[in-house]
């Protein structure tokens, strides 16, 4: 957050550069089982994000010292690709990449049923194509969807979505612009069935009053995302369906 | 990470003491341990602090160097955040490059720091495009009971207030304070059962399914928030975690002076 203040990025008309007001998400597509080897999978897209998720496991635990003798661990990488920023970025994990990681993993765990697979490791590979602001929460939405499709039981599946600041407005999913220009970010995650917070980070410069808006409206878009996820599932196995009927 | 390993039995005492409002150290649920601040116990570093929050130590370093700008920043000065969990703070610190919990500790301090504006990093510029001041802030875990975030933050903005720049050694002009704009605090909240406690000691945190740190700045406002943990957190015990925040901040921040 540079917070350049000077810079516009709502209009007059509460009108955002996009085109977009403070309440709307961008245009969110998912699709499931877009990958053949892996167990489940996903790919989505939100705005100029461009995402892919996949799952393997329950499977052996790899580092033998990492089992959990009670339940399956759920290990994540989140990896951003060389072209996915206007810069070239540096393959491999940076610090960044770690902790996104890390926090992905923890937001999925509440969901997970992993008491189901004693000493198993439940893998999350997320690969970002391209990068236009919003990723972490784009990758795990994606990650649910694919864990999902890895026919892997879980309570329930996650949404992510940020709200956050920018021009001095309280504005949903925040762009590139905004979120370079802006004054806050408040990635959000929720378990839609409950509405408990499995992932939450804000940084930036909010009052209590700006802070408890942002979070209103990501409940609120986490819920629509919930919908797309559920019926990418959906469209999955009707496709699946429909092939085993005509075999 | 494997989290540690508490007897059952423990687990229940903690548990049964906090239904009934009390917790094993005889604090309330949202009473702080007590602080010690050690400022400037360093003399090689610009700026240094050891801090204690009960058992929890850590001490940290800021070095001050001459260094080139990034080309899109041209002149402004560099901040950076370390964190190292040695072995000799705990028994489970293993050696070697930092691992995800050192790095999201070093991450979560640096965002309270980097989003507040406390070091003005705009004056840290001495030649626009080619020199400009880097900012090292290096923290070590000494001994670890619980709660490393808050006791980070406090001794690297504690590390930072006494820092000094150190011109007149690389021909610079006159050394100057390190210009400060505010001070953040951290606040963190662990979730215990249904139950919500602040600056949580080793066992608490070792059996807490989330925790929530906040920081704010002072004017109480938010600068940074960061959930960990692989349990879930209510809007209600969110609501409550930011009140606390910001009042235990202002308690910080009257010790910090």
């Amino acid at each position: 957050m540079s917070g350049h203040s000077d810079m516009i990025l709502v209009d007059e008309k509460g009108m955002r550069i996009d085109g977009r007001k403070a309440d709307e998400h961008r245009h969110v597509h998912i699709e499931a089982g877009v990958l053949s080897n892996a167990d489940g999978s996903a790919y989505l897209e939100i705005g100029k994000n461009k995402v892919l998720a996949a799952v393997y496991g329950p499977r052996e635990c790899h580092p033998r010292h990492m089992q959990d003798p009670t339940k399956a661990i759920i290990q994540c990488k989140y990896n951003m690709q060389a072209f996915s920023v206007s810069d070239r970025k540096r393959p491999g994990p940076d610090r960044r990449s770690i902790e996104i990681s890390k926090i992905i993993a923890e937001a999925l765990e509440k969901v997970v049923l992993t008491e189901l697979y004693p000493r198993a490791s439940i893998d999350v590979y997320i690969e970002i194509l391209q990068a236009n602001a919003g990723t972490r929460c784009a990758g795990l939405t994606a990650a649910s969807v694919a864990l999902a499709d890895a026919g892997i039981p879980m309570r329930d599946i996650v949404p992510a979505i940020a709200a956050g600041k920018a021009d001095g407005h309280v504005l949903l999913d925040l762009n590139k612009e905004e979120d370079n220009y802006g004054q806050a970010d408040v990635p959000i995650a929720i378990v839609p069935s409950t509405d408990e917070i499995v992932l939450l980070q804000m940084d930036g410069n909010m009052t209590r009053e700006e802070f408890d808006k942002a979070v209103d409206l990501a409940f609120g878009a986490c819920h629509e995302v919930y919908d797309i996820q559920k019926a990418a599932l959906k469209k999955r196995y009707d496709a699946r369906m429909k092939q085993e009927e005509s075999e | 990470m494997s989290s540690p390993v508490i007897p059952e039995i423990k687990r229940d005492h903690i548990m049964n003491l906090l239904a009934k409002g009390q917790r094993e150290d005889g604090r309330g649920k949202s009473d702080l341990r007590a602080i010690k601040i050690d400022a400037g116990c360093i003399e090689s570093a610009d700026g240094s602090a050891r801090v204690k929050i009960g058992k929890t130590e850590v001490i940290a370093g800021v070095k001050i160097l001459p260094g080139t700008p990034f080309p899109d920043s041209p002149d402004v000065g560099v901040l950076t955040t370390g964190a190292e969990l040695i072995p000799m703070a705990h028994g489970s610190f293993e050696s070697g490059p930092p691992g995800e919990d050192a790095i999201e500790l070093a991450r979560v301090v640096d965002r309270g720091i980097r989003e507040s504006g406390m070091v003005d990093v705009k004056k840290l510029c001495i030649t626009v495009g080619e020199k400009v001041w880097m900012v090292f802030i290096d923290i070590y875990a000494l001994d670890y009971d619980g709660n490393l975030f808050d006791a980070a933050s406090l001794a690297a903005v504690c590390a930072l207030k006494n820092a000094k720049v150190p011109s007149s050694q690389y021909g610079a002009g006159d050394d100057m304070p390190l210009p400060i704009t505010c001070i953040p605090v951290s606040i963190t909240a662990a979730k215990l059962g249904n139950d919500l406690i602040i600056d949580p000691n080793f066992d608490e945190e070792a059996i807490s399914s989330a925790r929530l740190t906040v920081t704010t700045d002072d004017n109480g406002n938010f600068r940074a928030m960061q959930k960990g943990g692989k349990g879930s957190i209510t809007r209600a015990e969110l609501s409550r975690s930011l009140d606390m925040a910001v009042e235990k901040g202002k308690e910080i921040r009257k010790i910090i002076g």
